[in-house]
């Protein structure tokens, strides 16, 4: 929490006076009992009628100040709060954008999107709740000790032992369920849990007729979760019964002590009941701000995990503040390149190779064997931990990253598309992209039909995702977006595995006729996609096992081999192709 | 309100089972509430002896103090007892109503859960019937005690005095008045605020979650200026909404404060007229503080309450979702294998004709491919087979008999199906594979691993068959997945096989080593089978060829390629590219 204090730096003058004026108005409602004691001892004890309506004056006016003053700590503490939180959650949207692949992959999306939304609005509420009570209900409870004590120092001793008893209860209860509201908590992130799957899994389930499986599962969960609420509903249960009794008995003490006090004639009667008052107010002070501590521990989670999210430097460094401008016949060379995530195992194991300008680039493999890490390296998603990739000649490390993924058209393996609709999605790509230009590229992305047919055409809506488009037409459209800036180097990610083979074909015949001098590089699983590309890169397990053409590699490497012959019937026919 | 009637209805008969505890909840609250209020009566009366010097009548005071002592006791007893009970007829309730809603899931068609978002579907099983169960704790705790606390104030004050009861009556309406008017006001506020929350909510949601294209398009500065733009417009209702939400508090303090002056004032001049006491007055302030409270709580519990109505509303519409048509008593014992489809139509929505008279006779063993681009409607066939949907109209007979006339368990039980999206339980290895087979032997599970080639992997796993698989299958890869989804369906083995892209994922050289597997697996079963793959195709006994969810095509493999049709476009696509 403290290092996200720094968002209220803009708001000091909010911070500073929106406690101050809940005090005003908090010494305002501490003297009310002094002015009902005085109606007590001076206007009803001397039948002074004059007195009591001026004290009813007095009664409104300090009621109406205090109202002017809690209205002007409301506003201070609002402003301050949606301030914050305004600011924090600016700042934690650009840090995330600084991440890179990997972060992201180890943070997690779904835990990135609850901290910029829930935790940021939990925090903005502690701020809110903070400024508006964390001085005020100490200062009330202190005040009505002290209050007590210049009316009687004998009989505020009672309060001196009631509070902290007061004080310990209140807080115990609290604490004490914390741990059992977490119980409560995870035990219904089980049952979500299985809720989850089995609407995700309903075909399975059906499939083996587990139905009656999965609903004893669900009454147990839920039965476990109903125990633990139980549970703590009895503990919690004790607050208002205990309070109730403590406040009360010391009432009675007041009374008893009080009128002896009176009795020896070193208090007044009017006294008594103002002591009673200040009772009152305390046990309404403690439970309050028993709440408002609970509610900063709740915070204080929310706080810690976004200062996590704020912990994680960016493990990729932009370094390169000049543009580079270098030529070299290769577009791209690998030299001795390794790449090693979190743990020991290599992804990607000693890669060398030089890929001349304008040339395409067959990468095969089965899953896990390194392809998509290996084109990865080019526009910088991930460094390499050893060895070096070089674009155009350069190091990648020495461009600055903009520049270098401006020359990089990159279509990932799942393609994702953005609410708005097709123009501004394939103006991702390039900003100011003509309609002449989106055309051009929708045409060479097989997408141009589909996107005409439909209502609006290049303003035809896109859902969140692209959920109204199916997967090919998908694709589809993100490799338009790839090839609208005319990029240098284009990376097609398994990107064309929803499309059918006969489209699949034009897509890659289009591609070779319409792009001038590009340099392709094309991740499959599918031999039938790269077999005529003019270096095929045959990956198993992050080793690069064969580097060639279709033939060659047919011929003298077996995993190769073994890819084509199980993706053909028979072995005839791939040769006799070849 | 009038809409929420019928939803309250059943609340209510949700809630009768417990008829008896909410009676006794009922009993005590009323015990409570005038035990309560009877408290301040009593402390009056002991101040009305405390006089002044030399004129306090302690044996008196003693004998009030003792019978507040009880009255004290018998409040926190019976608010004890009360919250016990509150606590166990909510979370009893909650967990009814949880559960039903669950085993009714278990009970809709499938179409209903493809057709409706699962977040939408998991909210109202999870979050809905939280907010319930929060609104009916409240409900329960505070709607009856603040009613009976009003009413017997109420009752209280006028036996005591009549005309400073009605200051106390006719004011605080006032704090209820300006409480609703602040609340009008503000609603419109924060539906504002909500809707501006989602807006900023799907931004970060698209943004975050697509993190990777982001920055493959340096979008990172647009989308930060996107987000600002947002979280300012979000920021400005929030100041607005949050500082008018917090005027309630406030304005019905003032409002508060001033029934308290002109009872403490109107009272005191009563005493002076003789016509009250002291001990009365200060029975009358502390009502006249705990009258108040009541009012706020209670306007507080109805919005709880109506959000907890409207949170009900949406889980009954869950469970009144109509149930799949029931089943019939026949059980399909052991099926022969033979499948006939009759002039069978079918389509999702009556709008959009999807298949027209169709009609396949599979003799036993025979084995069915279902060829055709990706989201061409290939698992239609399967939803109709394993009769998660059923057909508009025509029959699918099998063993000669309409499968409707089947129990869907003993159907089901008949096929295997292994489809491409893995779906695994929470749960170890072990207990995924023997989800076909809950009685299978350790022997038995070994066995059908090895034979998929699933144990190789599985045996490297630290904690080998006893593996905990988490939410989604998160620590496998696809492949090993899919190997166990294959490894599931090896276990039992029913006459009929559905396989759809059951090795999509597997790497090829992984594939042909189960390609045996498969080939003894399918050896006398009937089975179905969607593959791109050309060797599993060309060996079916009929191929299905389908195009935009319809079947296009249908034969063998050389009669289509005689056809040159569409199956014959699909497989030159791959053979004779460029």
């Amino acid at each position: 929490m403290k290092k996200l204090l720094k968002y209220l730096k803009n708001y000091i003058k909010e911070s500073i006076f929106a406690p101050l004026f809940k005090m005003l108005e908090a010494s305002f409602e501490l003297t009310v009992p002094l002015v009902v004691a005085a109606i007590i001892d001076k206007g009803i004890a001397n039948m002074d009628k004059p007195l009591v309506y001026k004290l009813l004056f007095v009664l409104i006016g300090l009621a109406l100040v205090g109202f002017a003053s809690a209205c002007t700590a409301q506003y201070f503490a609002a402003k301050a709060a949606i301030g914050f939180s305004k600011e924090l959650r600016s700042d934690l949207f650009r840090h995330i954008n600084t991440l890179s692949y990997s972060d992201i992959d180890r943070l997690g999306t779904s835990t990135l999107i609850t901290r910029l939304t829930a935790d940021v609005n939990q925090t903005q509420t502690a701020v809110n709740l903070f400024l508006r009570l964390f001085l005020r209900s100490p200062f009330i409870v202190i005040g009505a000790v002290i209050m007590a004590f210049t009316v009687d120092t004998k009989v505020a001793l009672i309060f001196a032992v009631s509070i902290p008893l007061l004080i310990a209860i209140v807080f115990g209860i609290m604490f004490g369920s914390v741990p059992i509201y977490k119980k409560v908590q995870k035990r219904l992130d089980a049952v979500l849990k299985i809720t989850r799957e089995n609407l995700s899994g309903v075909r399975v389930i059906r499939a083996f007729n587990h139905q009656q499986k999965e609903i004893e599962d669900f009454e147990e969960h839920s039965e476990e979760l109903k125990k633990a609420q139980l549970f703590g509903g009895k503990i919690s249960a004790f607050m208002n019964p205990i309070t109730y009794v403590i406040v009360n008995v010391s009432i009675l003490l007041i009374i008893w002590s009080g009128g002896k006090q009176v009795d020896a004639g070193r208090l007044s009667q009017g006294d008594v009941v103002a002591l009673i008052n200040y009772m009152t107010q305390v046990l309404i002070e403690i439970v309050k701000l028993a709440n408002l501590i609970i509610n900063l521990t709740k915070s204080m989670a929310s706080a810690s995990r976004i200062s996590e999210v704020f912990e994680v430097k960016a493990s990729l460094t932009d370094d390169g503040n000049t543009p580079v401008n270098s030529q070299s016949e290769y577009a791209v060379e690998f030299e001795n390149v390794s790449v090693i995530y979190g743990s020991a195992e290599k992804s990607l194991d000693s890669l060398n190779i030089k890929i001349p300008k304008g040339s395409t680039v067959g990468i095969i493999g089965g899953t896990g064997s390194g392809k998509t890490t290996l084109v990865n390296t080019i526009p910088r998603f991930y460094d390499v931990s050893e060895g070096a990739v070089k674009v155009n000649g350069t190091d990648v490390r020495k461009y600055p990253i903009s520049q270098l993924r401006n020359m990089i058209g990159v279509v990932p393996q799942y393609a994702v598309l953005v609410s708005g609709t097709v123009r501004n999605n394939i103006k991702w790509g390039k900003t100011d992209a003509t309609d002449d230009e989106i055309l051009s590229a929708l045409e060479i992305a097989q997408a141009k039909d589909f996107v005409l047919e439909k209502d609006g055409g290049l303003d035809a809506p896109i859902q969140q995702g692209g959920k109204n488009l199916s997967g090919g037409q998908r694709q589809r459209l993100t490799i338009a977006r790839a090839l609208v800036k005319k990029p240098e180097i284009l990376i097609l990610d398994d990107s064309a595995s929803a499309l059918d083979f006969a489209t699949d074909a034009r897509l890659r015949r289009a591609i070779k006729n319409n792009t001038d001098n590009m340099t392709v590089f094309i991740v499959s699983q599918r031999f039938s996609t790269i077999r005529n590309a003019d270096i095929i890169i045959v990956l198993d397990d992050g080793d690069v096992v064969g580097i060639g053409k279709h033939d060659e590699l047919f011929e003298n490497c077996d995993v190769y081999r073994e890819i084509c012959t199980s993706q053909l019937y028979a072995k005839e026919e791939v040769s006799a192709n070849a | 309100m009038l809409k929420n009637k019928g939803t309250l209805k059943r609340v209510l008969s949700l809630v009768g089972k417990y008829k008896i505890l909410v009676f006794i909840s009922f009993a005590l609250a009323i015990v409570t509430v005038v035990s309560q209020l009877y408290a301040p009566i009593l402390f009056g009366k002991a101040v009305d002896l405390i006089v002044g010097k030399g004129n306090v009548d302690f044996p008196a005071i003693e004998k009030i103090i003792l019978k507040t002592l009880v009255v004290i006791g018998i409040t926190a007893l019976s608010q004890w007892l009360m919250n016990l009970i509150n606590n166990r007829i909510t979370f009893r309730v909650v967990k009814d109503i949880r559960v039903r809603a669950f085993r009714h899931l278990q009970k809709l068609d499938v179409s209903y859960i493809d057709s409706h978002n699962h977040g939408d579907i998991v909210s109202r099983i999870i979050t809905d019937i939280d907010q319930f169960s929060d609104g009916l704790l409240m409900g329960f705790t505070q709607l009856f005690t603040g009613v009976t606390t009003i009413v017997g104030t109420l009752i209280f004050m006028f036996s005591v005095n009549v005309k400073i009861s009605l200051i106390v009556v006719l004011l605080t309406p006032l704090s209820l008045f300006v409480a609703s008017f602040i609340a009008k006001r503000t609603y419109n506020l924060f539906k504002k605020q909500s809707e501006i929350r989602g807006e900023i909510t799907t931004h970060i949601d698209e943004m975050t979650g697509n993190q990777k294209v982001v920055k493959a398009f340096c979008q990172e500065e647009n989308s930060q200026t996107k987000f600002d733009g947002i979280n300012d417009e979000l920021s400005k209702y929030s100041l607005k909404a949050t500082f008018f939400s917090s005027m309630v508090n406030p304005c019905t303090r003032v409002i508060n404060a001033l029934v308290y002056a002109g009872v403490g004032v109107f009272g005191a001049i009563a005493v002076i007229n003789g016509r009250f006491s002291v001990g009365q007055l200060t029975c009358f302030l502390s009502y006249a503080n705990q009258y108040t409270k009541p009012f706020n709580e209670i306007s507080g519990v109805v919005t709880e309450l109506q959000n907890s109505l409207a949170s009900a509303a949406r889980v009954f519409e869950l469970i009144d979702e109509k149930e799949q048509t029931p089943d019939t008593e026949k059980i399909l014992e052991n099926a022969d294998g033979s499948v006939e489809i009759e002039h069978l139509d079918f389509s999702y929505t009556k709008d959009k004709e999807l298949i027209k008279d169709l009609n396949i006779a599979v003799n036993p063993g025979q084995r069915v491919a279902i060829v055709g681009p990706t989201g061409c409607g290939k698992s239609t066939i399967i939803n109709l087979l394993m009769r998660f949907y059923d057909p508009d109209s025509g029959v699918i007979k099998v063993s000669g008999e309409n499968a409707r006339s089947f129990t869907r368990k003993s159907l089901r039980s008949n096929y295997g199906m292994v489809l491409q999206e893995t779906w695994l339980k929470s749960g170890t290895i072990r207990e995924n594979i023997a989800y076909s087979k809950p009685n299978a032997t350790d022997e038995e599970i070994v066995a059908a691993a090895k034979l998929t080639h699933a144990h190789s992997f599985i045996k490297r796993l630290e904690h080998g068959y006893d593996t905990l698989i988490g939410e989604d299958g998160g620590n496998l890869s696809q492949g090993q997945k899919q190997l166990l989804c294959i490894t599931r369906v090896i276990l039992s083995l029913p006459p009929m096989l559905i396989l759809d892209e059951a090795t999509s994922s597997i790497d090829s050289r992984t594939e042909i080593r189960i390609q045996k597997t498969f080939a003894k697996m399918m050896q006398g079963r009937t089975s179905f089978v969607v593959a791109h793959r050309l060797s599993t195709i060309k060996e079916s006994d009929i191929i299905l060829v389908m195009n935009n969810g319809k079947i296009v095509e249908q034969g063998t493999h050389e009669s289509l390629l005689q056809k040159n049709g569409f199956y014959a476009e699909i497989y030159n696509s791959q053979f004779a590219v460029e």
